[in-house]
């Protein structure tokens, strides 16, 4: 690439290498490409690209936006080569094929990242104001790795399968199957109860106390409320 | 608009789903739609040697991707179902050498020649299934009538809706209708109770299927298996058939009721 030039776009057999220069800003490169695609977009458009950024280290949100600006183009981001092992572990955890271009890579502090719970949206909260509010209401069966955090009460419309979790700071009410773990009062208020319109959890507990479901074979489906009394969490008829 | 996109999956592994993807793809085959079989388990390719065609692989779907061949010279065709290709794995490198953009990419090519693209998932969560469920417009979910495996199918499923996919059709497969019937085992409707998903199709457990994928003649093929009977059965439904899912218990109830009226 020309040391002067900051984007240099190549068409080989494989689509487009597009390389990057290493050192200048990395908002005036996006900018120059975005540029120059759009100068012959009907052109580029469909083209798998290569992106070789060198050795510059560019963090996960960086390369998103990249990837974002080469898709509104209609062209798709494929491999991305890199000295760097933050742009490699970047890549890695966007799910793009990784090419390093320095083997000396793996020396670097940071070791690339695996696919990795990051884009895993199992474990965050399916909505953002989830967090820090009076509570949360779950219109959707919570089915195995999900899990809900909630500092407020929690309310779900539908079933708690096994292998889902719900912590709630508050109360929990199930309109529903609940058979996963519920941890109600989980910063240590014990006032709060847990309900569900079929009680059967794998594990529930509330503040410090922990009860497993009993194994019965031939339960009665009824409507049932947990709460903590005398130190013990029992469960009676939801009435 | 091009071929159909199904990709099948389990989250568990040895639940079946290469034989599940080889069965119905052969089905397919002969009911005149143009299939090919695609195999996103890299580092543990099987769906070659399931169907056959082991000996006959000369570049894979990483050669593809990679550039050292194009699309083309990698499809194997199937000499006995002419309507029925496959792109293989590749045994030596694992799940990164691909993408899911790679395969948008690849099946994007493929959708224009076929009727179906069907696509093996490996086991897991990881970015193997992600490479799998990427191009997919439908996905099949197979599982086995035990917790563990229910389990990870649900798992799947959740996951399937976090990438806004549409919530998919269960295979249950290796069913024993006497384990059953004795409660040993679950049944679809404790399954179903659990998934809370279509079922495409009830596969029961059948000493023809091992031996039919050890010698590389999908069990589909033989007509007196009632698993593969199941398989061309879910192939009919997926071409949007109204058929009836089996009664597994017919055939003994049948005999039961001829040995009655000869005993009077």
């Amino acid at each position: 690439m020309n040391e002067r030039e900051q984007v240099s776009i190549k068409g080989t057999k494989e689509g487009l290498l597009i390389a990057l220069s290493p050192s200048e800003e990395w908002l005036g490169i996006t900018q120059e490409l975005a540029d120059k695609l759009d100068q012959q977009s009907t052109f580029f458009s469909g083209a798998k690209v290569t992106i070789d950024v060198g050795a510059r280290p560019v963090p996960k949100y960086e390369l998103s936006s990249l990837k974002a600006l080469l898709e509104r183009r209609g062209m798709l981001l494929s491999l991305v080569r890199s000295e760097s092992a933050t742009t490699l572990a970047s890549a890695n955890s966007l799910d793009l094929r990784t090419f390093s271009t320095d083997n000396s890579h793996l020396e670097d502090t940071q070791i690339p990242q695996r696919d990795r719970n990051e884009d895993d949206r199992g474990d965050k909260p399916i909505d953002s104001e989830e967090m820090g509010t009076q509570g949360v209401m779950v219109k959707r069966t919570l089915r195995s790795g999900r899990t809900v955090h909630s500092r407020g009460h929690v309310v779900v419309f539908g079933d708690v399968n096994p292998g889902a979790k719900i912590i709630a700071a508050g109360d929990v009410v199930v309109w529903g199957k609940l058979r996963g773990m519920v941890h109600a009062g989980a910063e240590g208020d014990d006032s709060v109860i847990v309900c569900a319109l079929d009680m059967n959890p794998n594990q529930l507990r509330i503040a410090d106390h922990i009860v497993t479901s009993p194994a019965e074979h031939h339960r009665q489906v009824t409507p049932e409320v947990a709460f903590v009394r005398d130190g013990q969490i029992v469960v009676e008829a939801w009435t | 608009m091009g071929a159909r996109v199904v990709t099948v999956t389990s989250g568990k592994g040895g639940v079946g789903k290469t034989t599940t993807t080889a069965n119905i793809s052969v089905a397919l085959s002969r009911l005149n739609q143009r299939v090919v079989m695609l195999d996103a388990d890299i580092g543990l390719r099987n769906l070659d040697v399931v169907t056959g065609l082991e000996n006959r692989i000369v570049y894979d779907i990483v050669d593809v991707v990679e550039g050292r061949c194009n699309l083309r010279q990698a499809l194997i065709k199937h000499k006995q179902f002419p309507s029925l290709y496959l792109i293989p794995a590749a045994q030596t490198r694992d799940k990164t050498a691909i993408s899911p953009a790679d395969m948008l990419d690849i099946v994007a090519k493929l959708k224009p020649e076929f009727d179906f693209v069907i696509i093996d998932s490996p086991a897991g969560i990881e970015r193997g299934f992600r490479n799998a469920i990427a191009p997919a417009d439908e996905v099949l979910i197979v599982t086995n009538p035990e917790v563990s495996a229910v389990r990870d199918a649900d798992r799947i499923i959740g996951l399937l809706e976090a990438e806004n996919k549409q919530p998919g059709k269960l295979v249950i497969n290796r069913l024993k209708p006497d384990m059953v019937k004795k409660g040993e085992m679950l049944s679809a409707d404790d399954i179903t109770d659990i998934l809370a998903l279509d079922i495409i199709g009830i596969v029961p457990e059948d000493e023809f299927v091992i031996p039919a994928s050890n010698s590389g003649v999908p069990v589909t093929l033989n007509e007196d298996s009632k698993a593969g009977l199941a398989f061309q059965n879910i192939a009919r439904r997926l071409l949007g058939e109204n058929v009836p899912l089996m009664d597994l218990e017919q055939q003994p109830g049948f005999f039961r009721r001829l040995v009655k009226l000869f005993n009077g």
